[in-house]
């Protein structure tokens, strides 16, 4: 009878410790919004498929919404290892100083600052920054961008002769970009975007509103109607609202030639025949790799990026008002980046004061701008390489900050 | 005239205002506040989240002490809101509405972190907190100085006046965080490499030197109203200017020495929030506790003891409103709701602490 018992206790002991290791890990994710906001929502539902996929529980993930990016995200994050939570993720950019100084006192759990850039040069084994390279999305959606541009062209929708205020001086037909803040990665977004109509309308040129602010539906809407009461066809965006988009619905309904493409949500459900598509980052991927690493005992890379390669980044639904053949073409496009053969910042695409840039360097040290002092230093690198330049590869957060000749930007 | 249109009119329910209240009486009322606030608060739980009532508020008690992080985090935002409480105090017992906290606040919190930044690495330690100090007491002095001059000098209003001058101090915040900010989406934490002009920990806590400060102000606030000529002489403007006038009151210098005080105390609570909570600045860094230390004061009838009691209590459902959300996976709307209707009948037993209400009687014993 006792051996029965101590077999029984035994067996229970391995299951046990079978299980442990799906439920060892206890994840605490730290959100800057909520549900009703693109941004968070899709972090929210990256995470949510990934644990699904990776047979993680529910009960074993704690979430934490509206975090702003001051103390109190350091509060729960602390609050969060007081509940067991062995990895805690932080999905603005904002929380990463005070994600650090957490990581800091407690080395024994892992801390993910979403979008954050000083992880390898902070010297912090246990805290991890990821960016997806949505730059690379942000081309194909240029490219579904002129693909309507040089439909309006050729139909004769849009001419010198109907919307003058859309060509400036020298013919180039304008389009336009509602940015949060002039930085690096909104640089680089914009940028790819502006390639990616370029690849298809050689005559285009791109002005640049700045919001100061990562969601602002107001804000947001008065800069997309500013940018299309100057004449803009198209607008692209790097902020996180329905503003531009249900701006660019309004006036495309009162009769201007103008459209929209959104950044990662659908817009269509807010403009219906306005919006074109957007770019959007399938963090599932991301998380996916996070979760299994966590549970296999693997080490995570402190800066992980990845994009098409990975299927970590997509466009949209394309909307009805698209042109035609744009999604054969999207196809293409995509493959191209894929397989490598399309390079996105290809130096021969581009000029900057009416030269081609050869060379580039990048100063990867994390700077307090306020003191002018170095938080961490980090090496300058040459992005240029094989006539492109390789926009997150020596670190996942976006460096390119090149102004490159046909963008204006106001501030 | 019969009597019975008369009983017509009488209404059903009229208020009356109380002569005096017992003190009995008055914990009676809250007593029975909170409990129909918890009523009311379990059929919103139940009938609309689905949720246990009792396990929901047992969750709302583990916001602030379920650790002892926790109850440090919640004395730690108790400080922020009761130090402006207790500056709001002197105005208010004059009957100067002052509306402006919220800028006092953060204009003294901006003179702190320019002074964090153009002279962190320049002044050695002790200078550079005395620095600190003067820039924010001066900074926030000033907010309560201008508009308290012109209501001595020209009568203007001082609710508007003082409203208006918050959105000034939050645009030089939001600019100056523009420009500090550089190339970077946002200002991380001031001088994070040499941690200049941080404060020491004191009981292993940052801000440590907050709570201490919090409670030497409670004290010494309660005894300038109460003990001190000048204390005297803010209520006596408050009762009645002319009064005061009459006693030989110099009205406009109470004022403006009185908003003076105000002002430098929230200017004081700006720097100990920049310099032993956030070491950083945004135009967040008040966070609506100008606006709300404005209930806490009035609620408690410019008393700081009692103002800590409210302080406490607003902190403690902000604290388990977030821990419920958390919990049960809500949309903080309705955690905000829940604990929104405790407040509702906390600030409603007021009423019946000052009023009290008299049913119409039947016609017999009227006769």
């Amino acid at each position: 009878m006792k051996k029965w018992i101590a077999l029984l206790l035994a067996a229970m002991l391995c299951v046990m410790a079978c299980a442990a290791l799906a439920d060892d890990l206890k994840v605490g994710v730290i959100l800057v919004g909520d549900e009703t906001e693109g941004y968070t929502l899709a972090h929210m539902n990256g995470i949510k498929a990934a644990a699904a996929q990776v047979g993680l529980d529910e009960s074993q993930i704690v979430w934490k919404y509206k975090i702003p990016e001051d103390q109190t995200c350091s509060d729960n994050a602390y609050d969060l290892v007081g509940q067991g939570c062995n990895l805690i993720i932080s999905n603005s950019y904002g929380h990463q100083t005070f994600m650090r100084d957490v990581a800091e006192e407690i080395p024994e759990v892992t801390f993910v600052a979403m979008t954050g850039d000083f992880a390898a040069i902070s010297g912090l084994d246990n805290l991890k920054n990821a960016f997806t390279k949505i730059y690379e999305a942000r081309y194909v959606s240029g490219v579904v961008a002129g693909m309507k541009v040089a439909e309006l062209l050729e139909t004769g929708e849009l001419s010198p002769e109907k919307q003058p205020t859309s060509f400036d001086a020298d013919g180039n037909v304008k389009i336009g970009y509602v940015g949060a803040y002039d930085y690096a990665e909104v640089v680089s977004g914009y940028t790819a975007f502006f390639l990616g109509v370029r690849s298809i309308v050689p005559n285009v040129v791109m002005e640049v509103n700045y919001t100061n602010s990562w969601f602002d539906i107001d804000k947001e809407a008065a800069a997309a109607e500013a940018l299309i009461s100057k004449g803009c066809v198209i607008i692209g965006q790097h902020a996180d609202s329905t503003g531009a988009p249900a701006a660019t619905q309004k006036l495309l309904d009162a009769g201007n030639v103008c459209y929209s493409v959104g950044y990662n949500i659908d817009m269509l459900p807010t403009a219906p025949t306005a919006a074109l598509t957007s770019p959007t980052n399938e963090w599932q991927v991301f998380y996916a790799e996070l979760f299994t690493a966590m549970m296999n005992g693997e080490e995570i890379p402190a800066d992980w990026a990845k994009g098409y390669d990975a299927g970590a980044v997509a466009i949209t639904e394309l909307g009805s008002s698209c042109a035609a053949g744009t999604a054969e073409k999207v196809a293409e496009v995509e493959a191209a980046i894929h397989d490598g053969t399309l390079k996105v910042f290809d130096t021969a695409t581009f000029t900057v004061d009416g030269q081609t840039v050869t060379s580039a360097p990048c100063d990867m040290t994390f700077m307090d701008w306020a003191t002018m002092t170095a938080i961490y230093e980090g090496e300058t690198v040459e992005a240029i390489a094989d006539g492109a330049f390789n926009e997150s590869v020596f670190r996942s957060a976006p460096y390119f900050a090149l102004r490159i000749d046909g963008i204006t930007e106001i501030k | 005239m019969s009597d019975k249109p008369h009983a017509l009119h009488e209404p059903l329910i009229r208020v009356v205002r109380r002569s005096e209240c017992s003190a009995k009486l008055k914990v009676a009322v809250r007593l029975a506040a909170i409990v129909l606030a918890l009523v009311v608060d379990a059929l919103f739980i139940y009938f609309v989240t689905g949720l246990n009532p009792l396990a929901v508020y047992t969750t709302m008690f583990r916001g602030t002490f379920s650790t002892a992080m926790r109850f440090s985090w919640a004395m730690r935002d108790l400080a922020s809101l009761l130090l402006i409480g207790v500056a709001l105090a002197p105005a208010f017992k004059m009957r100067f509405w002052n509306t402006g906290a919220e800028g006092q606040v953060l204009m003294g919190a901006l003179a702190t972190a320019a002074v964090m930044i153009y002279g962190g690495s320049a002044l050695p330690a002790p200078l550079l907190y005395a620095a600190m100090l003067a820039a924010a007491l001066f900074a926030g002095a000033l907010w309560g100085f201008i508009p308290a001059w012109f209501k001595a000098r020209f009568s203007t209003n001082e609710t508007l006046f003082t409203l208006m001058m918050n959105y000034v101090a939050i645009q030089l915040v939001a600019c100056c965080v523009n420009i500090w900010r550089g190339q970077a989406s946002g200002l991380g934490k001031l001088n994070s490499r040499t941690k200049a002009g941080w404060f020491p920990k004191v009981f292993d806590m940052r801000f440590g030197i907050n709570l201490i400060v919090v409670v030497l102000l409670v004290v010494l606030v309660y005894c300038y109203l109460r003990y001190s000529k000048q204390g005297y002489e803010i209520s006596v403007v408050g009762e009645s200017e002319n009064t005061a006038r009459y006693a030989g009151i110099n009205v406009g210098r109470v004022i403006i020495r009185t908003m003076i005080l105000s002002g430098a105390l929230c200017g004081l609570t700006g720097f100990l929030i920049v310099g032993g909570r956030d070491q950083t600045i945004s135009t967040g860094t008040a966070g609506g506790n100008g606006f709300t230390a404005i209930i806490v004061a009035w609620l408690a009838k410019f008393n700081t003891f009692t103002m800590a009691l409210i302080s406490f209590l607003l902190i403690f459902l902000e604290k388990g409103a977030a821990e419920i959300a958390s919990a049960y996976n809500l949309n903080d709307f309705a955690s905000d709701i829940i604990a929104g209707i405790i407040l509702f009948f906390i600030l409603g037993s007021e009423f019946f602490v000052n009023y009290r209400p008299i049913f119409r009687k039947s016609h017999k014993e009227v006769r």
